[in-house]
């Protein structure tokens, strides 16, 4: 055993230590931060260029209603200028001309002059505008209409958003606030992550058993160790690799989510400061309740991941994590002993990683419907459990069937890493030789 | 004494025998040469020796007793198909290499600061594998495999990949381990090499030993009583003359030394064949021809191949 912790510490350290180890650990999370904040951060600067529109309105619908902004003006032009303007348009004075036609309370249609394309932000800012305005008209006509008093008021009252708090009764009884949505956040995640996991550095240390034994060094070594000792020494070394990126990852993550917040949280304060200058005093109202609201939620949610049972996830994450990964890198050293190029390792790797790459397809099923015979049965078969039983988990499982896929699991592990080192031992030794499962599973039945 | 025994080995695979009831044994701080073609199981053999691989029957003894599992920490082994991880600094792999040999780091260290010494290649020490030509890379792996002193060492193809003089310098190095009372099991095709450094040998052929003995007296056994003549005089039709004696196999009579290779024919001692020859000319020189181990080797396994079609 002593000899395998050598063997483990070699494994470790020479891979820790590589550049591209190091480069890939610290630069992900910077580039996944950057990769969520810099569209928002963008979409903040957005244009702050200065813009005219020309507005003639024959309706005199909207005329003075139309708000202007910081950066968007709105100036009403009589018909003789708008002719002109329409014939013509060339003006700096003007980054748009908008019409509104008379008869746009039954058309519901307006229309835009322009040299450029008009920008995203300024046609959709228009748009909204005038539908208001439009709205506001038409519902005044239906009132003054029907006669009823207080009708306005009545009507705004009528207007509903529902919330369906979803409450998951603990063991005790004890009621907590769940969220579907978390649920399956979480476990997609964590499915995700072990499967990741698993196939990054499956097939690492299957490229370690083929690079020892292309380069010939394996006939040294086994000379002082036993070929066992020597998997399981790569298998454990690079698992523990793959540990250190993740709690690495890990803590990466949670310094920058906490920056990013920060950033973020300054900036939406500031987004709805804009929006108050923008909207009519109406929707920034509406604005402003959302803003409390919003903080309110993610209070909620974060009340709400605190009553997962997060010691389990994260126990099981660790066990399938650690049991997924030990079971493919065992099959995968296998294959690594018993190949000779890459072609062939190609090969061999599809069918035994098929269960894994299963998994994922169906993950998002799994999420949709946990409890269903699929995500059942895909969550207690071992090769398939790691991804899936992770995705189940936050949605709570019963205990009888968690125990039973980790039984499993571990039962399968042994029966792989017995089966990885019979196949191992006579594989690396085996040169020259094209090799096929039929071929493999003879090698089962060698004595050593 | 023996070192190491190895009595009725066999080994068997699923299409074929590698080894069927081999014996072998292996005298201390000697030098034993394991021959035999291609595929003959003399690689099994060793890989049994080194418990890579186990027999499916047969005893091992290492200094006498059973061989234990411990005793690989007192082998040396330079398998022909050898390597070092490529992107692994030499000094590093090195002292890894002997570490899993059963050394402390501190040993370790110590004994590779000698060799690097010895071998004046302290500078590869920080260089990476990879940048070594093959030769360099194989005086490391020579070092790598005799670092931790063990008791034997086997040595397969060793001179593979070196020029002549590195050949030189690797051979004078084994000697002087056997010098030190290092016992030696050497593999070899390369056969004036066998013939240079060997005290013992044994031929496997087809999963057989067919031959085994100390190396003077096996060239000795397969003597064909042929001898090397320079002499001055004349020789008309000295076939006819001395036919019922010898056969002649060369006969040079352009330069003033005339030459000839004859083989005696049976029943005749050597003292007496010259005396006859004394009679007819001036004898410069007389050797007997002791076939070399090549073609030792090669009159052996045909011999042996043939019984086996038969």
């Amino acid at each position: 055993m002593n000899k395998s912790i050598l063997i483990l510490k070699r494994e470790y350290l020479t891979r820790v230590k590589k550049k591209s180890f190091i480069i890939t650990t610290l630069l992900i999370p910077i580039f996944m931060a950057a990769l969520t904040v810099l569209p928002t951060y963008l979409a903040m600067m957005d244009d702050k260029e200065e813009r005219t529109i020309a507005v003639y309105d024959p309706t005199s619908l909207i005329l003075d209603k139309l708000e202007s902004n910081q950066f968007t003006k709105f100036h009403y032009i009589p018909k003789q200028e708008y002719q002109e303007l329409s014939q013509n348009f060339k003006s700096d004075k003007y980054y748009a001309l908008l019409y509104v036609p008379e008869n746009i309370l039954t058309t519901n249609r307006a229309e835009m002059i322009s040299n450029k394309q008009v920008t995203f932000d300024v046609k959709n800012m228009v748009t909204s505008r005038i539908e208001n305005i439009i709205e506001t008209e038409k519902r005044k006509q239906v009132v003054n209409e029907s006669g009823i008093p207080d009708l306005e008021k009545k009507l705004a009252a009528t207007k509903t958003s529902i919330t369906v708090d979803t409450i998951k009764l603990g063991e005790k009884g004890e009621a907590k606030k769940s969220s579907t949505e978390i649920a399956m956040a979480i476990g997609y995640l964590a499915g995700f992550l072990i499967y990741m996991f698993v196939f990054i550095y499956g097939t690492m240390v299957m490229r370690g058993v083929m690079e020892e034994k292309s380069n010939r060094i394996v006939e040294v070594i086994i000379s002082s160790v036993k070929p066992f000792q020597l998997l399981f020494g790569k298998i454990v070394g690079i698992g523990l690799v793959g540990l250190t990126q993740i709690a690495i990852w890990m803590i990466l993550g949670f310094g920058i989510t906490s920056g990013v917040t920060a950033f973020m949280g300054h900036g939406s304060s500031e987004a709805v400061a804009q929006a108050q200058n923008i909207m009519s005093s109406q929707a920034a109202g509406q604005i402003a309740q959302a803003a409390p609201a919003q903080s309110n939620v993610t209070m909620e949610i974060i009340q709400m991941i605190g009553n997962l049972n997060l010691p389990l996830i994260i126990f099981s994450l660790f066990f399938y994590f650690v049991g997924g990964f030990i079971l493919y890198a065992s099959l995968q050293g296998a294959i690594g002993s018993a190949v000779d190029s890459d072609e062939d390792a190609q090969q061999m790797m599809l069918p035994v990683m098929m269960p894994l790459i299963f998994s994922i397809i169906i993950l998002f099923a799994v999420a949709k419907n946990p409890e269903g015979p699929l995500a059942f049965w895909a969550s207690i078969i071992p090769f398939t459990s790691p991804v899936i039983m992770m995705v189940r988990i936050p949605f709570g499982v019963p205990a009888w069937q968690l125990i039973l896929s980790m039984v499993l699991l571990i039962g399968t592990i042994f029966g792989c890493i017995w089966m990885a080192g019979k196949i191992y031992r006579t594989g690396i030794l085996m040169y020259g030789k094209k090799v096929n499962f039929k071929e493999i599973v003879k090698w089962l039945f060698y004595k050593n | 004494m023996e070192l190491f025994q190895a009595n009725n080995i066999v080994k068997e695979y699923a299409e074929n025998t590698a080894l069927s009831s081999v014996s072998i044994s292996v005298k201390e701080a000697s030098i034993f040469g394991l021959l035999g073609p291609n595929g003959a199981g003399k690689t099994t053999l060793i890989r049994i020796i080194n418990q890579i691989t186990a027999p499916d029957s047969g005893e091992l003894y290492f200094e006498g007793r059973p061989m234990k599992s411990d005793d690989i920490y007192r082998i040396g082994y330079l398998p022909e198909e050898r390597g070092l991880y490529k992107k692994m600094k030499v000094g590093e792999q090195a002292l890894y290499l002997a570490q899993l040999k059963g050394m402390s780091k501190r040993d370790a260290l110590k004994n590779l600061k000698t060799w690097f010494e010895k071998f004046e290649i302290q500078a590869w020490w920080g260089k990476k594998v990879q940048e070594l030509s093959k030769g360099m890379a194989q005086k490391v792996q020579f070092i790598t495999t005799v670092i931790h002193e063990p008791k034997l060492l086997i040595f397969d193809e060793p001179f593979s990949g070196f020029d002549p003089i590195n050949t030189n310098l690797i051979k004078n190095e084994i000697l002087d381990l056997k010098k030190k009372g290092t016992t030696i099991i050497f593999s070899t095709h390369d056969m004036p090499s066998v013939e240079e450094i060997c005290d013992h040998i044994a031929l496997i052929n087809q999963s057989r030993k067919i031959l085994d003995g100390q190396i003077d007296e096996v060239r000795e056994k397969f003597k064909t009583n042929t001898f090397e003549i320079e002499f001055r005089g004349e020789t008309p039709d000295i076939q006819n003359d001395l036919g019922t004696y010898l056969k002649i196999l060369e006969l040079d009579e352009h330069s003033v030394r005339k030459q000839m290779k004859v083989q005696v024919l049976n029943g005749h001692s050597n003292n007496e064949f010259l005396k006859i020859l004394m009679n007819r000319f001036e004898i410069v020189s007389f050797r007997e021809i002791i076939p070399s181990m090549n073609d030792v080797f090669i009159h052996v396994v045909e011999e042996n191949n043939r019984e086996i079609k038969l």
